[in-house]
């Protein structure tokens, strides 16, 4: 088949098997765009550290050792050790963990949440003036003070803060999700669906999500990537996770107060934080070139 | 431009309405009874009935929202639970040091960013632009207080050029006051920058694309003029936008960067009112900046009706 044909064969295909399709393709160019790969490869990287974090890092990242404290990295200790003789580079390889969970956990509930509430409001007129009102009051406020705010009052633990960066990062998915429904639903395909008597909840799901699932996608990496850098600010300050769990947050909230005399205690974490983070939006940005190439080269 | 004007400014009414109310409930959001939780866990049954009752917890809820109302327009924002202090007295005093650093900031950002965005456009795919991208890219994903973190190492502790902590008021001198805010406001202008950069360049490049570009190339206009006279002008609106998105990172820029300078400013405050579990003081600053941002982001609203006048008669 000729591109042309391919092309608008794979359009006549329906909604769930068009955006496979898209999928496999996306999957397929992954490694053609460099920046892409650069990100893929970091994500893969920080997901491997994550994982094997004990496996790699012999010592306990909760270890004292009054006998090593700030001590400056060398072939015992890679990254050095902290004022209270812990293992840096354990306590890094550890973040690694925390921060990916609380990535992956805060991207899937806003996506889940958003999605629905973008769906509903977006289809239902009635509901779409109120909750869009609270959507728009919620993304008034600065979004990092409102989660400040949320886990100074709900108490400093993971899951709060996951709650927090949910409650926060969810009204740009519900927006993002109604924008599209609302021009979608005008289009024919949804039309006719309607007229051969189709219910609501099937419109949505087969015909109307298959439609916005690819911004979604990309909007979902840069939420996952923007939790990372959120969660690290707030136990930064500590108002995030409590101090005892190493993360780069933590660590780098702690390090503060050595700067003259251990400046390697804040430049690891940081360094792999500004890095999973990076891969992250470089995914995200191949994502969104790929699956909606109008956008390329914009922001 | 009267009548859009007023549309917009009666828009913001009920955001900040639901906003306050927002505000309001977090209090009630607290796991348990919020007297007991401020209070801590060594206080003792009358310390916590003492809070309950100066934060009006013992009225009913409509009369505690109200009370509330009464408070803000009289400029009331209640007082610190931990210090006795008034909170607006607090958030006043503090107002200078984040005042001053975010506008420093701000012009730090436009002035790197704007010059570099028009420049990696007008040399699309350059060694320039390649190294905006860099930029851009990377002040995206690096978190604002690892970037105050390097500044201090490197221009505090190992060249000594600048003062690695605390704010030097205005009143001390202009000298000493640049001096102290150079860090900081760096630190937070590169972040907000890296962002405006790119906004610059994708507007640009969209702009140079047009035929009237051409048509000024063609009549012999020098590349400055159409540059920044006839493309930048063009290309405004999103770079607008941006700005005004942008004022969130400034926000939480601010208040992280507050803390790694050890800046007593806003951003302090919330974070002391934070690890205190200070209520009135963390709810009054959260209200004060919020109503600053919406205020801010309805300026860049009509600051889109002025450069662009189709926009006020939609």
């Amino acid at each position: 088949m000729k591109p042309a044909q391919e092309r608008a064969a794979r359009r006549s295909l329906t909604g769930a098997a068009h955006l496979r399709s898209r999928l496999t393709d996306v999957l397929r160019d992954l490694l053609s765009n460099p920046n892409m790969a650069i990100g893929f490869f970091i994500l893969v990287a920080a997901s491997i550290v994550a994982i094997f974090a004990p496996v790699i890092a012999s010592r306990d990242p909760l270890d004292l050792d009054p006998y090593a404290r700030l001590l400056s990295p060398s072939t015992e200790f890679y990254f050095g050790t902290d004022q209270l003789g812990r293992d840096t580079f354990s306590r890094t390889l550890h973040g690694a963990r925390l921060s990916l969970k609380v990535g992956l956990f805060v991207a899937a509930l806003t996506m889940s949440f958003g999605t629905v509430i973008g769906l509903v409001t977006g289809y239902y007129r009635t509901l779409d003036n109120i909750v869009m009102r609270f959507m728009d009051s919620l993304m008034a406020v600065p979004s990092f003070l409102l989660a400040i705010a949320l886990v100074a009052i709900l108490g400093a633990s993971l899951a709060n803060v996951v709650i927090a960066l949910t409650v926060v990062e969810t009204p740009r998915v519900v927006r993002l999700t109604r924008g599209s429904v609302l021009s979608l639903r005008e289009r024919d395909f949804v039309q006719g669906a309607e007229a051969v008597g189709a219910n609501a909840p099937r419109i949505l799901a087969v015909h109307i999500f298959p439609n916005v699932a690819a911004p979604l996608l990309v909007q979902g990496t840069y939420i996952f990537a923007l939790a990372i850098l959120v969660e690290a600010g707030l136990s930064f300050l500590g108002a995030g996770v409590p101090p005892y769990i190493p993360s780069w947050g933590n660590m780098m909230g702690e390090a503060k107060t050595y700067i003259h005399l251990a400046a390697w205690l804040a430049f690891f974490p940081g360094l792999f934080l500004s890095l999973t983070v990076l891969g992250a939006n470089l995914v995200g940005d191949g994502l969104r070139d790929k699956l909606d190439p109008r956008l390329r080269h914009t922001l | 431009m009267g009548r859009y004007l007023v549309q917009r400014l009666l828009t913001t009414v009920p955001v900040l309405l639901i906003v306050s109310v927002l505000i309001f409930s977090l209090i009630h959001v607290a796991p348990g009874d919020p007297a007991s939780f401020m209070a801590g866990d060594e206080a003792r049954p009358e310390q916590i009935e003492r809070i309950r009752q100066k934060l009006g917890l013992d009225e009913p809820l409509y009369k505690q929202l109200g009370l509330y109302y009464v408070d803000i327009f009289r400029g009331d924002l209640g007082e610190s639970v931990f210090t006795k202090f008034d909170v607006t007295e607090l958030i006043l005093q503090r107002l200078e040091p984040t005042v001053s650093i975010a506008v420093f900031a701000m012009l730090l950002a436009i002035l790197i960013s704007i010059p570099s965005g028009v420049l990696a456009a007008w040399k699309a795919n350059s060694w320039i632009d390649r190294a905006v991208m860099v930029f851009a890219v990377f002040g995206f994903a690096i978190p604002v207080f690892w970037l105050g973190f390097n500044m201090i190492w490197l221009f505090a502790v190992k060249l000594n050029w600048f003062p690695a902590l605390g704010y030097r008021p205005i009143s001390d001198g202009a000298l000493p006051w640049l001096r102290s805010m150079t860090l900081p406001a760096a630190t937070v202008g590169i972040i907000v920058a890296a962002l405006i950069a790119r906004m610059t360049r994708s507007a640009m490049l969209e702009v140079l694309r047009e035929d009237y570009i051409r048509t000024a190339r063609a009549k012999g206009l020098g590349e400055f003029t159409v540059l920044f006279r006839h493309a930048l002008r063009n290309a405004s609106i999103p770079i607008v936008t941006v700005v005004g998105l942008s004022m969130a990172g400034l926000v939480s820029g601010l208040v992280i960067t507050e803390a790694v300078f050890a800046i007593p400013g806003m951003g302090r405050l919330i974070v002391d009112g934070v690890t205190r579990r200070d209520y009135p003081i963390i709810q009054g600053t959260v209200l004060v900046i919020t109503v600053f941002y919406v205020l801010i982001n309805l300026a860049v609203d009509i600051g889109y009706g002025w450069l662009d006048p189709k926009i006020r008669y939609q």
